[in-house]
């Protein structure tokens, strides 16, 4: 975990994007529930954005 | 040094070797796993590139990964950000996947190769961007010394149209068009929009095109996407959905063309649908062509690459060397996210560790025959196991028996050497037709695919006979280039037969070759060589002594909604499951009617269409 969080604070430093910072931040802390919520049983029409 | 290079986790997951830059190997999961387009990660596909290098994964140098998994994820955060409170559905949806996994691709990918090989360090894994290895899956490759590289796809992390120039062994990115203007992105929303499957129908709006007029081409540049002299382009994201919601296009765009998206499956496909179709590929091509010839005068170069999924638009292609904005164009036949895992590993050896590179006047890609091989002891104890009753024949016997039952109009399953890379079926893994006879389009497709089809089969022909058969001159072995049927082996149209509609059109005799024969006359060509596959140029120049024609039909083998078949195993199963009249694996030839009648199997609901 240590390497993955050297490694995102790397990537913002040299993408100049530490707005991003709070973002990830808010994601990490509701990252369980966010993973928990999941259950949409909708397929998406859609091209794999994501 | 050994690099091993991977596409995974989005569509089309696959694995490629390069040992001392040499392409040695590559193939898409979906061929061992038997699901289509399958994206998970692809243990298969590597297990076997390793095994025709002869090597194992603690020989393997490095590692390179086809894209950037935190620059994509900074695309989809700095999108809901963006949109935010819209965007929540898709946001639900993304995250977990990425909270759970895409996030941790690194740590993912160490464990995955640790699990065989303790001593695997993290800095044997390598990561290229999207784009950079389509561009190196279309230079590296291909038989350029210098070229301008032109990638288009849905998207990659951010970019979704870049523009590289290639010189020896250096590729560098000039420009880009950025997330969400995008004209695969586009494509795909007429697809959804035509009620085809996104990511898999695209080709099926292109073969709808020539039976409508495109009489929304300008409703389309006047309000979806503004166009620049450049070829350069905006999309209007009022239209669409892709960037907040679960569907490709909105309400918006369905009221601007007055009618709601077609429901896939069970409504009927109209002349609305037509003319729709045709509109987006006529969109489709202005901008490709603006960008080329753009891209001409500005670089002054004579050579162009193409990849990404949008060089899968055969006819666009053809279009682009029609117009000569370029001498030469080379498209990387695994142009799709497949390719990506090719480009990642070329960009490792030449780009990361600048070793040289020599263009040689045939491509590298070794006519995409980079897949598995069967000897004749493995595909013998196969068909045994399988219960198979066959002849084994010397090469020259087969061939001459193939050649025969397409001369009888028999639909032959035809498996031989290495598998292709790449989306299209080039002779390895074929199905083979009769051009000449007008039934060989209606009964191909009801014996083998279940259903008709608005799209003729593709032909390959003997690249000697190309100019007498074909408007083109020029070496198209991937299947990537439309061109006309000649005009002196044309039929023309009564106008009772042009009146007609949809399939019936197809199915009238429109030239001497109407299984391969496109209602506006086009044809999706495979040019055989005998350097790159001696044994399928030997079949069609035999079926010519017999017939006279140096063309046949090729499809690929499978069923509808299946991957093309990899082994021995998948094309028997494949051959007692559907109506295929001949199978000739290697030197063994197998007669449907000698086959076992217990073996004979019902195959047509075995897989979810596509």
């Amino acid at each position: 975990m240590f390497s993955f969080i050297a490694e995102i604070w790397l990537f913002l430093k040299v993408r100049k994007k530490f707005w991003l910072l709070p973002v990830l931040i808010v994601l990490g802390l509701l990252g369980g529930l966010i993973v928990m919520s999941q259950g949409s049983a909708i397929a998406p029409f859609i091209y794999t954005l994501f | 040094m050994k690099i091993l290079g991977i596409s995974a986790f989005y569509h089309d997951s696959a694995a490629a070797l390069l040992l001392d830059g040499e392409i040695v190997a590559a193939a898409q999961e979906e061929r061992y796993t038997r699901k289509k387009h399958d994206a998970g990660f692809p243990q298969n596909a590597i297990d076997y590139v390793l095994e025709e290098g002869r090597i194992q994964l603690s020989d393997v140098d490095y590692v390179a990964f086809y894209d950037k998994p935190f620059l994509k994820f900074e695309r989809l955060l700095e999108t809901y950000v963006a949109m935010a409170p819209r965007g929540l559905n898709s946001f639900r949806m993304a995250m977990p996947v990425w909270l759970r996994q895409k996030l941790f691709l690194k740590d993912f990918l160490l464990k995955q190769f640790r699990l065989q090989q303790e001593s695997f360090e993290p800095e044997q894994l390598l990561f290229a961007e999207h784009h950079f290895s389509h561009a190196a899956s279309a230079f590296y490759p291909s038989p350029f010394n210098e070229a301008v590289v032109l990638t288009l796809d849905g998207v990659g992390e951010w970019a979704t149209t870049t523009v590289a120039i290639g010189k020896g062994n250096e590729i560098d990115i000039i420009k880009e068009l950025h997330f969400p203007h995008s004209l695969g992105l586009l494509y795909s929303a007429f697809t959804y929009y035509t009620g085809f499957k996104v990511n898999s129908g695209e080709y099926k709006v292109m073969g709808l095109a020539p039976y409508g007029e495109p009489k929304y081409r300008d409703l389309i540049l006047d309000n979806l996407v503004d166009v620049k002299d450049d070829g350069s382009f905006r999309l209007d994201q009022s239209y669409f959905n892709y960037t907040t919601g679960l569907t490709m296009t909105n309400r918006r765009f369905a009221e601007l063309f007055g009618q709601p998206v077609r429901q896939p499956e069970s409504e009927q496909l109209t002349q609305f649908h037509m003319d729709i179709a045709a509109s987006i590929q006529a969109v489709t091509e202005e901008v490709v062509l603006r960008m080329t010839r753009s891209l001409a005068s500005e670089y002054g170069m004579a050579n162009l690459c193409l990849a990404g999924g949008v060089a899968l638009n055969c006819v666009a292609n053809g279009k682009i060397l029609r117009d000569g904005a370029f001498k030469n164009v080379w498209i990387q036949p695994a142009a799709g996210d497949a390719g990506g895992a090719l480009g990642a590993a070329l960009a490792a050896w030449h780009t990361e560790f600048g070793q040289p590179r020599v263009a040689s006047s045939a491509d590298a890609m070794r006519g995409a025959y980079l897949g598995s091989g069967f000897n004749e002891q493995q595909i013998e104890q196969e068909l045994t196991s399988a219960g198979a009753v066959y002849t084994k024949l010397s090469c020259e016997e087969m061939i001459e028996r193939a050649a025969q039952a397409l001369a009888d109009s028999k639909a032959v399953g035809w498996f031989q050497g290495r598998m292709e890379f790449g989306p299209r079926a080039l002779g390895g893994r074929s199905i083979l037709g009769d051009p000449r006879s007008a039934e060989t389009q209606k009964t191909l497709y009801l014996k083998v695919k279940y259903r008709e089809s608005f799209r003729p089969f593709a032909p390959s022909v003997l690249r000697e006979d190309l100019a007498s058969w074909f408007e083109l001159d020029e070496d198209s072995p991937y299947m990537l280039l439309v061109a006309d049927v000649k005009k002196d082996k044309r039929s023309a149209m009564t106008a009772e037969e042009e009146a007609l509609f949809g399939i019936e059109k197809l199915n009238v005799r429109r030239s001497e070759i109407p299984a391969v024969t496109h209602i506006d006359y086009s044809a999706r060509i495979q040019t055989v060589h005998e350097d790159t596959n001696p044994h399928y140029h030997a079949l069609i120049s035999e079926f010519k002594r017999l017939t006279g024609c140096g063309v046949i039909v090729n499809t690929s083998f499978n069923v509808r909604g299946e991957p093309i078949v990899c082994t021995p195993t998948d094309a028997y199963s494949c051959f007692m499951g559907t109506d295929l009249d001949v199978l000739a694996i290697g030197n063994f030839f197998l007669s449907k009617e000698e086959q076992p009648k217990d073996l004979l199997s019902d195959y047509k609901d075995r897989y979810e269409l596509d």
